[in-house]
Parts: structure tokens; C-alpha cells; sequence
């Protein structure tokens, strides 16, 4: 039986296997297609939109969608870039994300985006929520100025038993990701490293190690978010 | 050529981007060969004389002051530019905002661990002082906003590309390094 899938990314002809999803077949083929709530290894949830793609004619999240023969998908449009601007710019100032105190600084993935996109300001007012910061655990600091509920801390932190360090509390628009008291006070260096590596923000930062890197040799100083991606 | 007229100011913010302006270092010859400067902190110039072609602005609006300025500002130049993270989103001085100003005041003036002198607990209260806004609000939102150059502060590079493409009419092309919010 033949596994192998053709479609169209912007005109390009893709070839794929079956029960890839567009973000893994673009990017496996040197195309990058923007994402922040999504995380490889883990079930994509589709909640941020930023792989917002147009497939014939209709907006979909490319990392939820699997690939089907014949598709024609549209990625780098300026009607999509526009989209996904805004996406980054509703990020911005929703939360309080005031990157020159921030610790994430150039290695934030939704900072990265932005100089991706080029956002100089955002089109949107600024809301200046109030929010607070979590600094009563060991290893982490906690800030939900900067959270963007995108959930990979959840999914992806978790113990040797498989109990989760994360979980969402509230709902609607007072919902938070908070880290669980108990299970804070036996986390270990690693997995508080790993948990700042996962969230996508400055929202999970580890505690006494803040602005190691110094400027210019950071993730995002020098090339753009996706450019390891793209041929 | 007749040499463009620029005008700047810091409203709530810390001279930084200023001090980055200087930071195009001997390419500070070519500029003035390029511009002259009216109302400035550079040039203490306090009064608009003239016209002028581009005003950046420094920091955003924190009190009744800054609004006054921006808004002088904006009648008395053709080009406006929000210059750094203050003057586009509030920066520093915004992580007051939501917090009331009567709680800010009390922190800064009695109850801060830094505060010996004030034992008499006295509050600013003098009528020549500038009220202060609820909020510390971005530049964009008082007036209309021209230009943008993002930066904790701008690199200086970013600011002598931009300055020269709006003084010599052409477009601006930023190098993907030089536009950071750091």
C-alpha cells in the first residue's frame, strides 16, 4: 500500500506520509509554518492559531489537520501573515509582556515571532491586566503577566510516576496555569530547567540563573525564529 | 540641500534612548551635516522656533506634563517617532498601571524600605507639580504616532538606519538584528 500523500503548499508540491500533520510534512520538506501552543511529542491542541493556513479556501490550524491528497494550502499570503500579525499583537497586549525586564528575553518564542512578523507596535490598546507572580517554589518563579495559557507545561512536566507539576484553575477569562504547592517542593534542577525550556514565554523561569546569557548570543539575537527550518 | 529640522524630548523615560542617539558615535559628524536640531534636551533648545520636520519622542505619558509636551509635539512636527519600549508600550514605568496611584504615592514617599528622610510624612502636594495619570499610557494612544522603533533602547544602529531613510526620503530597511525589544 502506498503511504505517500502529495499536496500544494503555496504552489510547491509536497509529499508527505500519511497521518502527518501540515506543520510536521512543511516542515520536514524546508517550510516553515509558525506555532507557539504547539510542542512536538505531544498532541497538538490547536488553541493559539498561529499556524492559521488556508486550505482550499477555508482557515484551518495546520498542526491539527493531517495531510490529504490533493489539498492546496496557502502559508505564506499577505492575507495570512496579516492574520498571524494580529494573532502576536492580541498576545502582546492581553498579558503584560514588558520584555526589557523579562529574563526569557531573547530566547521567548512569542517575542521571536514578533521580530518575525516585524511588530513594531500593536494595533491593538494595551489592556494591563492584573496579574500575579508565583514565587513561593524552590526552584521557580511563576509569572502570570506573562502566561499565554498555550498548556506545554501541563503536557510535557510531569514526575517519574506521571503526576503533572501543572494545571489549569478557573475558568474563562480568569483562568491560570498554576504550579501545584506539594509537588513543587521536590522538584529537581532538571525538571525546573526543562519546564522554563518548554513554556514558549517568560512565564516558567528558574530561579537564580536570570540573564546568564549574555546579549547577542542568545536563541533569537541573530537569525529568526524558523530559519533552521527553512532551505 | 536644505538640511531637515529634528526635535526630541524624553517624557517618562530614563534618557536611555537619548544616550543610544549618541551612540552612532563619529557618524554624529554626518547627522549634523544632515540636520539641525530645534526643541531638545541636546541642545536645551525649550521652545519650538520653527517648524520642524521630525520629532521623536522618548518615553510615554505618566503625568499631565508629558501630555502637555506630546501634544506640543505633535502640532509642531510633521513626522512624530516613538522612540524605545517607553514611548510604545509604557515600558517600566507602566508596571505601575492597575496599581492606584494613592498605594504608589504611599509606597514611594512612607512606607518603602528606602524612604529615612521623610519623617514628617509629608506627600508631593505642590501645585506647580505635574498631576499624575491613572495610568502610564504609550504615545500612540494620546497622539497620533508616526513611526515606531522598538528597543530597551534602540540599537544605535537601528536609529541612524531609520533616521537616515526619513531625512533622505527612502525606505526603511532594518536589518533583522537591529530591530529588538531588549
Amino acid at each position: 500500500m502506498n503511504n505517500t500523500i502529495k499536496f500544494e503548499i503555496d504552489g510547491k508540491i509536497i509529499e508527505a506520509e500519511k497521518g502527518q500533520t501540515i506543520v510536521e510534512a512543511a516542515q520536514a520538506n524546508g517550510i516553515y509554518i509558525p506555532t507557539l501552543c504547539n510542542f512536538s511529542g505531544v498532541k497538538p491542541k490547536g488553541c493559539c492559531r498561529m499556524c492559521t493556513i488556508k486550505i482550499n479556501n477555508k482557515f484551518m490550524t495546520a498542526c491539527t489537520t493531517p495531510v490529504a491528497d490533493g489539498m492546496e494550502v496557502e502559508n505564506n499570503t499577505e492575507e495570512i501573515t496579516d492574520i498571524r500579525k494580529s494573532i502576536i499583537e492580541l498576545l502582546f497586549v492581553s498579558g503584560n509582556h514588558f520584555c526589557p525586564a523579562c529574563e526569557k528575553s531573547g530566547n521567548c518564542e512569542l517575542q521571536a515571532l514578533a521580530y518575525r512578523y516585524q511588530m513594531m507596535v500593536p494595533r491593538f490598546p494595551f489592556l494591563f491586566p492584573q496579574k500575579g507572580v508565583d514565587a513561593s517554589s524552590p526552584k521557580i518563579v511563576k509569572d502570570q503577566n506573562r502566561c499565554i495559557s498555550c498548556k506545554r507545561c501541563i503536557k510535557t512536566i510531569e514526575d517519574e510516576k506521571g503526576r503533572k507539576y501543572f494545571a489549569y484553575k478557573n475558568r474563562g477569562n480568569k483562568l491560570e496555569v498554576v504550579l501545584d504547592e506539594e509537588m513543587a517542593k521536590t522538584m529537581t534542577d532538571e525538571i525546573a530547567q526543562l519546564a522554563m525550556e518548554n513554556c514558549p514565554v517568560g512565564s516558567i523561569l528558574r530561579k537564580e540563573i536570570g540573564y546568564i546569557q549574555p546579549i547577542g548570543t542568545r536563541k533569537y539575537d541573530k537569525k529568526p525564529i524558523g530559519s533552521e527550518i527553512e532551505v | 540641500m536644505v538640511k531637515k529640522v529634528i526635535a526630541t524630548t524624553s517624557l517618562a523615560g530614563c534618557f536611555g534612548c537619548h544616550m543610544s542617539l549618541l551612540d552612532i558615535d563619529e557618524r554624529i559628524l554626518d547627522l549634523i551635516e544632515l540636520v539641525e536640531f530645534n526643541k531638545s534636551p541636546i541642545d536645551d533648545i525649550k521652545k519650538f522656533t520653527k517648524r520642524v520636520d521630525i520629532g521623536i519622542i522618548e518615553g510615554g505619558c505618566c503625568n499631565s506634563e508629558n501630555v502637555e509636551v506630546l501634544k506640543y509635539f505633535r502640532e509642531n512636527c510633521d513626522v512624530l517617532v516613538s522612540l524605545g519600549e517607553c514611548a510604545i508600550m509604557g515600558g517600566l514605568p507602566a508596571l505601575r498601571n492597575g496599581i492606584p496611584i494613592e498605594e504608589c504615592i504611599q509606597e514611594a514617599y512612607i512606607d518603602g524600605p528606602t524612604v529615612q528622610l521623610n519623617s514628617k510624612k509629608i506627600l508631593p502636594n505642590d501645585p506647580e507639580l505635574p498631576m499624575l495619570l491613572d495610568n502610564v499610557y504609550p504615545c500612540h494612544e494620546i497622539v497620533k504616532i508616526d513611526y515606531f522603533l522598538p528597543g530597551c533602547p534602540p540599537r544605535a544602529d537601528l536609529i541612524w538606519d531609520a533616521l537616515v531613510a526619513l531625512i533622505t526620503g527612502k525606505e526603511m530597511d532594518l536589518p533583522y538584528e537591529v530591530v529588538k525589544f531588549d
